[in-house]
Parts: structure tokens; sequence; C-alpha cells
């Protein structure tokens, strides 16, 4: 590419970039913002007159943000090993064995990726009641425990893998379950780590289904203590916008470590058919 | 000895199963019941205290002479309408600028998908925030020249539902654009090389090169984005909750309200149905057109 080209293709590419980061630098520029500096002054100022993290240590103060981390956390830890472990599980013996009911079990499992979670979260709901599973963190947990999805991806990851492999292995006498845990798995790493991210985005955002099984605040996640932070303070933006900066910071981090396996993942859905 | 053998063979038999056991037990209880358990619901009135009443066919008859029902239905067809050409085909575009190795480009690659993985709450809230009337997006719009006088989105009807889906569009594009990548990567250099002896501009090589080879994933992104906007509720939950007058409830939004705030269960399960049918009408445009084409292993991420 000539020069002048490279030139305005990073102009287009750096007015895009301002469309996607605009929205995050502007809440964090009002998050910044002491009382003293008009939020609403005209022309709006990016750079806040005096930077201060006076909003971060209100929203501790307004509700026990530092509690819904925690329990934003261990919901999300929960759910990412639970749902590697049984897709994967469940995923071995659908790549790699035949038995009867083999083909009936994957199309009802891939039949239920049509179905709206907003359906089934009425009866869900009554079900997790009726199971004790409200107010809990293993309720929060549920629609992320084991998903057809990830059945579905580690079953593709799974189909890659040369047969022969563990068929040295089956004579010389070693279990299913081991042949699974010891060759299989550090093999699928790439594929296990794309879940991860997947699943921990999808249940470290997830709030219509807290919204639902959760009313008992010291249960609160992140997104559910955000929604109340701007249901009690909603005319603070300064207050608010701290509060939805302080809950993305960890999600973030996350991204900024794993962003290679969001890519890979996508692609990895997307092309091996 | 023949007896171990047996008994060895039937335990090996059982293995398949074992494996599937946990997972099927999940999904089971919570996806194969709660499905059917919708269906016997939608036939009833239940209001989560009293026990379930069957009713029959009225809360499907009540559905159709809602103009409530028929409002939010109507508001996620439009979404539909609106959002899913955009997100179809303005990702191409954003997969075409960052598909360079520059210096420099995996940043720009990872700030368009940053929305993807922020929960939508903080979405919904941040923009809440730019379309404020004396807000950024006001004066942005003014400076251009584009607006002469601040319009408060959300509150007014006229724009209040196109806004809400402005957002779903923001967060939803870096999605999309990865799958195209994927798609890009895939189509020979090759084509593009003979292209380029043949002294074809390269916005005719995307023209007539890269849309034509990316069609399947054209199809794939078309379905998913569609049963994603099928979907939108926390956009609206946030930053409108349904206002003004009704003009931004969508389908979910409609079940959500009708579920757990009205507690009228049989009613919210009903429209649920009604969501659940345009959705498989979707999906199954879906098995048609992804024939042959990349898998829809990836259909339920949004």
């Amino acid at each position: 590419m000539s020069s002048s080209r490279i030139v305005l293709r990073y102009a287009v590419l750096m007015i895009v970039a301002s469309v996607f980061a605009g929205p995050f630098l502007w809440l964090l520029s009002t998050a910044l913002k002491s009382g003293a500096e008009n939020i609403f002054q005209y022309p709006p100022a990016l750079i806040p007159r005096e930077a201060t993290l006076d909003n971060f240590k209100r929203v501790f103060e307004a509700l026990p943000f530092l509690s819904y981390f925690l329990n934003s956390a261990l919901v999300a830890a929960l759910a990412v090993s639970c749902n590697l472990m049984l897709c994967s599980l469940a995923a071995y013996p659908l790549a790699r064995m035949s038995f009867a009911g083999r083909q009936g079990i994957f199309l009802v499992l891939i039949s239920t990726l049509m179905l709206p979670f907003q359906l089934l979260m009425i009866p869900l709901y009554t079900i997790a009641v009726a199971l004790g599973l409200n107010n809990s963190f293993l309720g929060l947990v549920i629609p992320h425990a084991c998903t057809a999805f990830g059945i579905f991806l580690m079953r593709q990851a799974f189909m890659a893998i040369p047969h022969q492999l563990e068929e040295s292995a089956h004579l010389e006498g070693v279990t299913r379950l081991q042949i699974w845990w010891h060759v299989l798995l550090p093999l699928v790493k790439p594929t296990l780590a794309t879940l991860a991210v997947f699943t921990f985005v999808g249940v470290w955002g997830d709030f219509l289904w807290p919204l639902i099984i959760i009313d008992d605040q010291t249960r609160y996640t992140l997104p559910l203590g955000v929604n109340k932070l701007a249901g009690a303070f909603g005319k603070d933006w300064r207050l608010v916008a701290a509060g939805a900066v302080l809950s993305i910071v960890p999600m973030m981090l996350v991204f900024l470590f794993t962003q290679r396996f969001f890519i890979s993942g996508a692609l990895r859905g997307a092309v091996k058919g | 000895m023949r007896a171990h053998r047996e008994w060895h063979e039937t335990l090996h038999r059982c293995v398949p199963y074992a494996f599937l056991t946990p997972a099927m037990l999940l999904i089971g209880t919570f996806v194969l019941l709660p499905m059917t358990s919708a269906l016997l619901i939608s036939f009833s009135e239940y209001n989560m205290i009293e026990a379930p009443r069957f009713v029959g066919l009225e809360q499907y008859r009540r559905l159709v002479s809602d103009p409530f029902f028929w409002n939010a239905l109507l508001n996620s067809l439009l979404y539909l309408l609106v959002v899913v050409p955009i997100l179809t085909f303005a990702p191409i575009f954003l997969a075409v600028l960052v598909n360079r190795r520059l210096p420099g480009i995996a940043v720009f690659r990872a700030i368009y998908y940053l929305p993807v993985v922020t929960s939508l709450v903080v979405t919904g809230l941040m923009w809440k925030w730019v379309y404020e009337e004396n807000g950024v997006l006001n004066f942005i719009l003014q400076k251009l020249g584009i607006l002469d006088d601040p319009i408060a989105w959300l509150a007014v009807a006229d724009t209040s539902l196109f806004a809400v889906m402005a957002v779903t569009v923001w967060s939803g594009m870096g999605f999309y654009m990865v799958i195209y990548l994927a798609g890009l990567q895939s189509i020979p250099k090759s084509l593009y090389e003979s292209a380029d002896l043949a002294g074809v501009s390269r916005v005719r090589q995307t023209v007539f090169i890269t849309i034509p080879m990316l069609q399947p994933y054209i199809a794939l992104v078309a379905v998913i984005s569609s049963i994603a906007a099928m979907k939108v509720f926390e956009e609206v939950f946030i930053m409108t909750n349904g206002g003004p007058l009704s003009q931004t409830e969508t389908l979910v939004f409609f079940v959500y309200q009708n579920a757990f705030v009205e507690f009228d269960m049989g009613y919210a399960s009903a429209a649920g149905i009604a969501l659940f049918v345009v959705t498989l009408a979707l999906s199954m445009i879906n098995l048609m057109l992804s024939r042959g084409s990349p898998n829809t292993g990836i259909t339920m991420y949004r």
C-alpha cells in the first residue's frame, strides 16, 4: 500500500474506534470529575479539570460493591468450571464413541439451542423456587452450568483429534475416564479456553436471570448492583458512572489478557463444520 | 470366566451414558422440563401463589385482542427490520478494515470488540448518559451541523425506539465483525492477486470478490442477528423501561413485564410461546440457509 493509503486507513480506523471507545471514555471521564465540576457544562470536557477518585469511594459507601464483586466472581468461577467439566464430559462420547441413541441425543441437544431463554425463564423460575435455589449462587449458575453450545463446541474439538491416539492408550488397559483426562483434554486446551472466556462473559454480564431469581441484596451480582445504584441515585451521574466503571474493570482485564481466544473462538465456532 | 467377560462388556456399554449423564440431567431439568411446562402454563392461569388452573386457549385469546401485545410484537418486528440489515452488512466493512497486517491493528480489533464483552446494563447506562438532552451526543451533532436543537432521544416517541436500536447495533457490531474476519481469511489470496494484476480497483474487488465469497457467512450473520434482535431486553429495561408510551416495549420486555411484574404467568407464557414461534421460524430459515455453509453452532452466543 502507498503511504497515503496507509494514512487514510488509519484515519478511518481512528474514526470508527472513537465511535466504539467514545462512550467508554465519556463514562470514565464523568466518573473522574469532582463535585465542583459541572458535568453538563457547555462545551462538554472529556478531560476532567481535576481528576478525583472520590466518586469511586462514594460508590463503596452507598452500596456494598465489594461484596457484589465477590458474588460475581464466585458465580462466574462456579459457572465456568461447571460448564467446562460437564460439556467436555458429555462431548467425549458424542464425538468418539459409538452407542445407541448417539444421533438422537445430539439432535435433542442441538435443537435446544433454538429455545429462547426468555420462554424458559418462567417455568425455570418455578423450578428454581421448588428446589430452593432462588436467592442462591447455585440458582444464578443454572442457565450457564451446562450449555448445549458448550457441548457442541467441545464435540467439534474432540472430533478433530486422530483416533489412533486413544486406541494405543486403550490397549494399555487405561480407562476411558483416564483417556479423557490425560490424553484428550490437554489436546483441546485452546477450545476449553474459548469456552471459558465466552462463559465468563455471559455470566459476568447476565442481568435478566439474576433480576428474576435474586431479591436478597446480599446476593446481588455486579449488574444488579449497578442497576440498583442507577435506580437509587439516577440523577447523580458521577456516582452511577463510577459504579458502572468499577463493574466492568474486571471484565476488561480478562478481555485484555485473553482476547486471542475471543477472536479464535469465534473463528472456531464459525469455521469448523 | 465367560460371566466375567459379559459383565465387563455390559459395563463397557454403559460408559458413554455415564459420561453423558451429568449433562443430560442438568439439561433435562433446566431446559427440557421448563420447555414442556412453559407450554402447559400457557394453557392455564397461574400467579405463583395459587395452583395453576387450566383455562384452555383463553390466554391466547387474550393475547390476540391485547393492543399491548400487538404493539410489542410490531416493535420487535420493526427492530428486526432495522437492526438486522445493519448488523448484517456494516460489520463486513469493519472486518475488511481490520483484516490487514498493520502495526497496532490488534488494538483496533480489540476496541471494536469491547462493547461485545461489556454487560448490557453498563452499555445501557453509558448510552443513556450519552443520549441526555444536554448530553454529549447532542453537542457533537450540533457541532457537526446535523442538528439545530438538542433532542431528548430516549424521551421522545419518534426517536426512542431508534435510539435503543442504535445501542443494540453498537454493542453487536464487533461480534459479527469477528465472524466475517473468519470468512475473509477463508477467501483464497490468489483471487485478489489476479484482480490486482487485472487492475481491478479495491472497491470493485470488495463488491465482486469479497461479498460473494462471504455469502454463507452473510446468511449466518443475518440469522444470528435476527434471533438476537428478537431477544432484546436489557437495553430497553435500562434505558427506557418500555416508555415513552410503550414505544420501546419489545416482545421479551412484554413477557418479563407480565410474568415478573404482574405475576400473570399463564399470559406471559403464551406470549413466550409466540416469541418461540417467531424464533423457530428464524431458526428454520437458518437451517435451510446454512446447508453446506459454515456451521451454526455459534448461533446462541448473543
